[in-house]
């Protein structure tokens, strides 16, 4: 069986049309981005709570909706998962803000009062009696005396935000029951299948932990490809790698999925991938240029005649991969929607780049280098 | 040659007897993480600002991560993970655990015991109102009663050889403490010097109980007594024998995963890895014909080694790692697929069957090994600056890329050889 045969197909004259098509493409990722106000960072980013429950009947997003409304958590995001039969629901509530609000509530009292003389003042800042007086005055003191304890008045505003999300999450959590038990009361009970709080003191390290892991690998590939190959090549897969992690980013946020840690997972496969494609191709083009140097072919002849050769393991490779992250896709469940779509479409893009910016890319800038 | 190939197929089969033998039962064999298992995730950051001056953040830390090791060992969790994340922080896993709060109270507490003198000759009254003599402090026991000790701890836990719970005559748990040679010398020492004194036993700054020194006690022993249940006395005793954390620690992070999410996660994914390289099995055998089922045979083996691998290895296996280990599918059939087409044309070069297998073999070698060379070095910085689904993601790529250079390139390479030694073809089935 054989789904492509021989082609003689002039790809290298499309770029000008591929470079526009993929510009656009761009493009609209990063006008969908801005028009969102920026990525739609997840929870391992920004911190917060995510609350999995099971209902034992059928359940209306929109009364969980109203039953958090009503205890001023209106701006949750309520998602449904699973199949429908399940009954199961996902509330994410982002904490982080509330807790810096507060804490900067109280910083400012600090510095207008000139330092907080009795923990009792505490009760007169907006935002404490929310999350709880005693939550806090627990953690804290005003004496000099008691180490055990953090001296309020010394204390940075990052460490006093990090001390109160860690009391709101856990009173959120709680909220986030009670609330949703009083509105369905005896007739539709839940389980909890989960709680996850999630601290942004942590966040920031994962954050920092995933850009030097993209710095990392992209210096790493970068000298392995301009050691096997020459330095053109390296550009050409650079600018398609950044291509498609562009592209790919930009369709994250159409989709209206968050960035979170395993999708940041997702994009260094895709540059791992897309550069697989690449390679490939770049191989059979080195190789040509060795074999067909007698020839005298002109550059682009040897280019197209690389992408030819390679075509058909091209398109059979991107289908049976296409094929496992599509299953993966549309039954691996939700834990793994954001991840599958990411790869989904980098699957694609790494392939389409392969062919029509990384090749195209070490042509024009070997012309420019004459 | 053909030598050879017999002896690639040998270590085939000697690595499928150790990879069995490695995964059976798999129930037992293979570790799963916690969002395929339920648990609890923490992450515990060391209070620097409170560390004894002079002190090692990088020994204290060392220290804490051994107290918390014995701490859990001890309350009975099956494999558990605790590891070192960064200068600071401590990573603990403990997948499949049903009561987390009496965990976090147990892995949380300092647990430090110190002796103190009471200062009778002080007045407390006046104490109280600011009034603290030098080298003195205040406490309080759990009732909140207070006490005014002497600051110097005359003996800390690190004397402690043992502790058990015992029972008094009424029913009431106490612990009962063994001191080392050392511990109990010193101890005697101290209750002959005090007879009459009260000597304060303080756990983690709270007054336990403030007996009366009696006599000199010369055999090593002691008891705390308070309103303990049993439970209570059970966990002091834990907190006790392994010793006190050199610094407090916080719980920055506290992640608990239901385990009925967990079963779901574990079936869809599954199903979904299985269906996806049914898909491409079948895939591979209409395309390739028998050439494809020799691919499809060396992928089945791949998935096979990583999954002992990962059994030996003692690697968990998470959610991200199952979607690794259906990227590795994708990477191994590649590295065939790239075989396959090079020498289908060299067969169309009219080349004869044996000898278009080496040169698509020789060709499509390089190509591969930049590829996979590639990926590879993702993994590895993945793995390197990655944690929890990252690492666990990372993990199985490198090992299912490792796994698939051998089967996909040296395996199936041996079995054409075999095959086409045994009885030359006119043509291939590719």
């Amino acid at each position: 069986m054989r789904l492509i045969g021989e082609t003689k197909i002039d790809f290298i004259k499309w770029r000008k049309v591929a470079f526009v098509v993929s510009g656009i493409a761009i493009a609209i990722g990063i006008i969908s981005m801005v028009v969102k106000g920026g990525p739609k960072l997840g929870l391992d980013f920004t911190g917060g709570i995510e609350v999995r429950l099971k209902f034992e009947k059928p359940f209306e997003v929109g009364d969980i909706r109203s039953a958090l409304a009503r205890v001023g958590m209106g701006t949750a995001v309520i998602q449904r998962y699973g199949k429908k039969e399940e009954n199961t629901v996902l509330i994410r509530y982002h904490l982080l803000r509330i807790s810096e609000k507060i804490a900067s509530n109280i910083i400012n009292y600090r510095e207008k009062e000139g330092g907080i003389k009795n923990l009792e003042d505490l009760r007169n800042i907006p935002g404490v009696e929310e999350i709880g007086y005693e939550n806090i005055s627990a953690s804290f003191t005003t004496s000099p005396a008691e180490s055990d304890k953090i001296n309020i008045n010394k204390v940075s505003k990052e460490v006093l935000t990090s001390v109160i999300q860690n009391i709101t999450s856990r009173q959120m959590a709680s909220k986030i029951q009670e609330a949703i038990k009083d509105k369905f009361g005896e007739k539709n009970s839940f389980e909890v299948l989960s709680v996850d709080l999630i601290g942004p003191k942590v966040s920031k390290e994962l954050q920092k932990n995933a850009f030097m892991a993209v710095i990392f690998s992209l210096i790493g590939m970068l000298i392995y490809i301009a050691w096997r190959f020459e330095f053109r090549f390296a550009v050409g897969a650079v600018v398609a790698l950044i291509h498609d992690v562009l592209i790919t980013v930009g369709a994250i946020s159409l989709g209206g999925f968050e960035f979170t840690l395993p999708i940041v997972a997702a994009l260094l496969t895709i540059v791992g991938y897309s550069l697989n494609d690449t390679i490939v191709i770049y191989d059979r083009i080195r190789e040509n240029m060795k074999t067909l140097r007698r020839k005298k072919l002109p550059p682009k002849s040897v280019l197209n005649l690389g992408i030819n050769q390679s075509l058909s393991r091209t398109i059979i490779t991107s289908l049976t991969t296409f094929i496992v992250v599509l299953v993966l896709f549309l039954w691996g469940g939700e834990p793994l929607h954001g991840f599958t779509f990411s790869l989904l479409v980098g699957v694609v893009v790494g392939t389409y780049s392969s062919i029509f910016v990384a090749t195209p890319v070490v042509y024009a800038w070997g012309k420019k280098g004459k | 040659m053909r030598r050879f190939s017999r002896w690639i197929m040998l270590l085939v089969i000697v690595l499928i007897a150790l990879s069995v033998w490695a995964i059976y039962p798999p129930g037992e064999k293979i570790n799963l993480g916690l969002d395929l298992k339920g648990g609890m995730h923490l992450v515990l950051e060391a209070d620097t600002r409170r560390l004894p001056p002079g002190e090692s953040v990088k020994d204290a830390v060392d220290t804490a991560l051994e107290v918390i090791r014995n701490r859990i060992d001890q309350f009975g969790v099956r494999e558990p993970t605790i590891a070192r994340q960064g200068l600071t922080r401590i990573v603990v896993d403990l997948p499949g655990i049903e009561d987390p709060q009496r965990a976090i109270e147990l892995i949380g507490k300092t647990a430090l015991l110190e002796f103190k003198l009471l200062d009778e000759k002080g007045d407390l009254n006046k104490a109280l109102e600011g009034d603290i003599p030098a080298g003195d402090e205040i406490l309080y026991d759990s009732e909140g009663k207070a006490y005014l000790v002497k600051k110097e701890a005359l003996l800390t836990g690190s004397a402690i050889k043992d502790a058990r719970v015992e029972i008094n005559q009424w029913g009431q748990p106490y612990v009962a403490l063994d001191f080392t040679k050392e511990g109990a010398e010193k101890f005697a020492d101290i209750t002959g010097k005090h007879v009459g004194e009260r000597l304060a036993i303080i756990l983690d700054n709270v007054v336990k109980s403030a007996p009366v020194i009696k006599t000199r006690i010369t055999g090593g022993k002691a008891v705390i007594e308070g309103n303990f249940t049993m439970e209570e006395a059970n966990e002091l005793r834990i907190v006790l024998k392994s010793g006190a954390l050199p610094i407090p620690l916080n719980i920055i992070q506290n992640t608990t995963v239901g385990p009925s999410l967990g079963k779901d996660s574990i079936r869809k994914g599954l199903l979904s890895g299985i269906i996806g390289l049914i898909a491409v099995l079948i895939f591979m055998g209409v395309y390739y014909k028998k050439a494809g089922l020799i691919a499809d045979l060396a992928l089945i083996l791949n998935l096979l080694f990583l999954m002992a691998s990962l059994a030996a290895l003692k690697a968990t296996l998470t959610l991200p790692g199952i979607a690794g280990i259906i990227l590795t599918i994708g990477m191994s059939i590649d590295a065939n697929v790239i075989i396959f087409e090079r020498i289908r044309e060299e067969l169309k070069k009219e080349r004869a069957p044996r000898s278009a297998v080496d040169v698509g073999y020789d060709r499509a070698l390089r190509t591969i090994l930049d590829a996979n060379i590639t990926t590879l070095i993702t993994a590895l910085i993945l793995f390197q600056f990655g944690t929890g689904p990252v690492k666990g993601f990372a993990t199985t790529l490198s090992i299912g890329i490792l796994a698939s250079l051998f089967t996909a390139v040296v395996v199936t390479r041996a079995i054409f050889n075999l095959l086409l030694e045994e009885r030359p073809v006119q043509r291939l089935s590719i």
